[in-house]
């Protein structure tokens, strides 16, 4: 593997593999030195033409604690804001020696159009693309599933069985997209929860069932529940007609979250609108996954850094 | 100058010689003519293409009308409809007759400029529609291409005011609030994708309101890149009641699918998007029953930097005239839904015809302007930049493998391509006014 573009390209032995290679990872963080050699030498352009802090920060603490250099390019303040275009930026990274590239871009398939362009030969991380993919932030997600239910005993394992949930903007969600493929493939049963409006026109050849319905899905008991952000602006273009509309019918507040099980997650991959999508009272609740997916999120990145680019591919 | 096309094999599928002298097709030919040996290839009335983008004024850095004729000239066409949004836009008596003076200079090909419906393209007031079909270019067939006339009060007024003039409005059907940052083709893929979604509805909603329109105030209406199946059943179905509508389709309509851009590869961007399978067959079936009545290329140059990008960020639109005949040869006429007689029609005398272009209606025949294109429709070719020869190279067609080749292109008497090859501006411009 020398790219991660999509999850949808993950085969189940590649998927564990790699949360698995997380798991070393994780116990890295928990030595005194926190750091490998591992790419030392080697170095990790962060090219972000969208902000992020969050995920570049996780991105950038990941491959530090592999030894790699790491160059933050954004695009505030650099030649991107000022028109230079994709290939231009890519080559003048060629051209400074860059091993890898994680890229956040707003324009879906950006990654991919990177990977396959010949402008650079660098492994490319697609750290968010427009409302495609979102490939870490689903590995992170079904490694912090993996670690709750299975604990120390996790490596090796799939979520074979388990039962997802997720709720929200589903059409123009990164994260969703990268999900319904990894925990299909990883063997969980995926259900999507949202108003008509925000779910993609087709979804008939996604490995998911589709309903309108939160109290419905939280009935059937799950095993975990995923809150997607809903951002503001999708009101304005009639998505929805209130954030008061929308947090009554799909938003997990206390009474919804009290109907759950004890043990069903509630996930978020932040940052969250506390009392639209999700109440406080959920968002802090020990059966919330929200900070251990944080801190997951920089084993998982190791691992995906590492994997790509320490020529372990064999 | 006179030339003798000897043998050459008829839409029809006679064999005959062609005698041309002085623009015109005549009885027989002296022995000055130069001879053209057509054995073995097809004489097809000369091209016209209702739909092309030559850029020039303002974007010369993606087509002038020089380049634009050349590649038109190596497509096997011998006129073109040039669209309107130019900079500053074809809505002036002023810029039609730049743009076609241009094209009388060259004379690769016929070059008509179509007008503006609205000033500036902007959808809001009527171009000065008189004054483009009173002046020396005598525009007859307006459109805001590129854009919707989306406002159905304009879109009426429109059909209306062209009509005192004899001419024609060719809506480019888009209703612009559903397609709102649209990429591709709304459906499974889009959904896939994450790229906003371009629905059919969209296309379908403005053909259904604008052959109403076109039924009330007794226009005629002309209906661009038809590109779904829905948009053929309501056009099959104005045209069973009656009214006045025809439609065009675009070669790669004909021939490629949405899938293509699986891979984000902004080669096979354009607008409207490339559709499903079902459309295809949908879009081919029509111009196989008259449903859809031409081909037009919607040749769309842009300069590679508007293509080596993001999906969302790349321009729309493809080159086609160079290709244009070989990918319609491959989508209808060797999957066996058009005779050649039918490739004359859609591609020369009824798009000539919508377009109120004379000299089109009876080829062949003496006294008749001379446009000729022979084709070796057995030969095949990798298509490739070598093919192309206007000044962008975006073509979805290249390293695809296609039929047939224009070996020679006659435009009112004059070769224009020779042995299959283009000739030399001052060879074709030798002479003329």
């Amino acid at each position: 593997m020398r790219h991660l573009l999509s999850t949808a390209d993950l085969s189940r032995d590649a998927a564990i593999t790699m949360l698995d290679l997380a798991e070393d990872m994780a116990d890295v963080a928990t030595r005194e030195v926190k750091k490998l050699p591992t790419l030392r030498g080697r170095t990790v352009v962060n090219l972000f033409f969208e902000d992020s802090t969050r995920t570049r920060v996780s991105f950038e603490l990941a491959a530090k604690r592999l030894s790699a250099d790491v160059i933050n390019f954004s695009a505030k303040g650099s030649s991107v804001s000022k028109g230079e275009s994709l290939k231009d930026t890519a080559q003048t990274l060629a051209a400074m020696g860059a091993d890898g590239v994680v890229i956040r871009h707003s324009a879906s398939g950006a990654p991919r159009v990177l990977a396959e362009s010949g402008w650079i030969d660098a492994g490319v991380v697609n750290a968010g693309d427009g409302t495609h993919e979102h490939p870490t932030q689903a590995l992170l997600d079904a490694f912090t599933m993996r670690r709750r239910l299975h604990g120390n005993a996790s490596r090796g394992k799939g979520l074979d069985g388990v039962r997802v949930v997720i709720v929200g903007d589903i059409l123009h969600s990164r994260v969703a997209r990268s999900n319904v493929w990894l925990l299909a493939t990883l063997g969980a049963e995926v259900s999507l929860v949202a108003p008509a409006t925000l779910l993609p026109v087709s979804t008939s050849e996604w490995p998911v069932t589709v309903g309108y319905d939160l109290d419905a899905a939280i009935a059937d008991a799950p095993d975990v529940v995923m809150m997607l952000r809903i951002q503001a602006e999708r009101m304005n273009a009639a998505f929805f007609p209130s954030a008061r509309e929308y947090s009554r019918e799909w938003g997990l507040d206390d009474e919804r979250v009290a109907r759950l099980p004890a043990d069903t997650m509630v996930m978020h991959p932040g940052p969250m609108n506390r009392g639209l999508e999700i109440s406080a009272g959920a968002a802090d609740s020990p059966r919330s996954t929200v900070l251990e997916q944080v801190a997951n999120g920089v084993s998982i990145r190791m691992a995906v850094l590492y994997h790509l680019l320490s020529g372990s591919d064999s | 100058m006179s030339l003798l096309v000897r043998g050459a094999t008829l839409p029809d599928g006679s064999r005959r010689d062609l005698s041309i002298a002085d623009g015109r097709f005549v009885e027989s030919s002296d022995a000055s003519a130069t001879v053209i040996d057509a054995d073995g290839l097809l004489a097809l009335p000369g091209l016209v293409d209702l739909h092309t983008h030559l850029r020039e004024p303002g974007f010369e850095q993606s087509e002038t009308v020089l380049t634009g004729s050349r590649a038109a000239a190596a497509g096997g066409y011998t006129a073109v409809f040039a669209m309107a949004n130019t900079s500053p836009v074809q809505d002036t008596a002023g810029v039609v007759e730049q743009v076609q003076s241009l094209g009388e200079r060259h004379g690769y090909v016929t070059v008509r400029p179509i007008g503006a419906v609205t000033v500036g393209l902007a959808g809001e007031r009527l171009a000065e529609i008189g004054a483009m079909a009173q002046s020396r270019a005598r525009v007859r067939v307006f459109s805001d291409d590129g854009h919707c006339v989306h406002d159905p009060l304009l879109m009426r007024r429109a059909l209306e005011y062209v009509t005192t003039f004899g001419g024609v409005v060719a809506q480019h059907a888009q209703e612009p609030r559903l397609t709102i940052g649209a990429q591709l083709n709304e459906g499974a893929l889009s959904s896939e994708l994450g790229l906003a979604g371009w629905p059919a509805v969209a296309e379908e909603s403005i053909i259904a309101r604008d052959v109403l329109l076109a039924q009330h105030v007794g226009a005629r209406l002309h209906v661009c890149h038809v590109s779904t199946a829905g948009s053929v059943e309501v056009i099959r179905w104005a045209k069973a009641r009656g009214i006045r509508v025809t439609a065009e389709v675009t070669p790669h309509h004909l021939l490629l699918t949405e899938e293509l851009a699986r891979g984000y590869d902004s080669r096979f961007k354009v607008n409207p998007p490339l559709r499903r399978d079902e459309d295809v067959v949908a879009l081919r079936e029509a111009l196989a029953d008259g449903t859809i009545d031409i081909v037009a290329t919607d040749h769309a140059p842009h300069p590679v930097e508007a293509k080596e990008c993001a999906w969302d960020e790349a321009a729309n639109g493809m080159v086609g005239l160079e290709s244009a005949l070989s990918v319609v040869q491959a989508a209808v006429v060797d999957t066996g839904l058009l005779e050649w007689s039918d490739v004359a029609r859609v591609m020369s005398s009824t798009p000539a015809a919508i377009g109120l272009l004379a000299g089109y209606d009876s080829p062949f025949s003496v006294g008749s302007p001379a446009h000729v294109t022979l084709v070796d429709p057995t030969a095949h070719r990798s298509f490739s930049t070598a093919d192309l020869h206007g000044k962008s190279v975006n073509s979805p067609y290249l390293g695809r493998d296609l039929p047939g080749r224009v070996i020679a292109t006659v435009h009112e008497g004059r070769p224009t391509v020779l042995d299959g090859v283009l000739l030399a501006p001052e060879q074709v411009g030798a002479d003329r006014v």
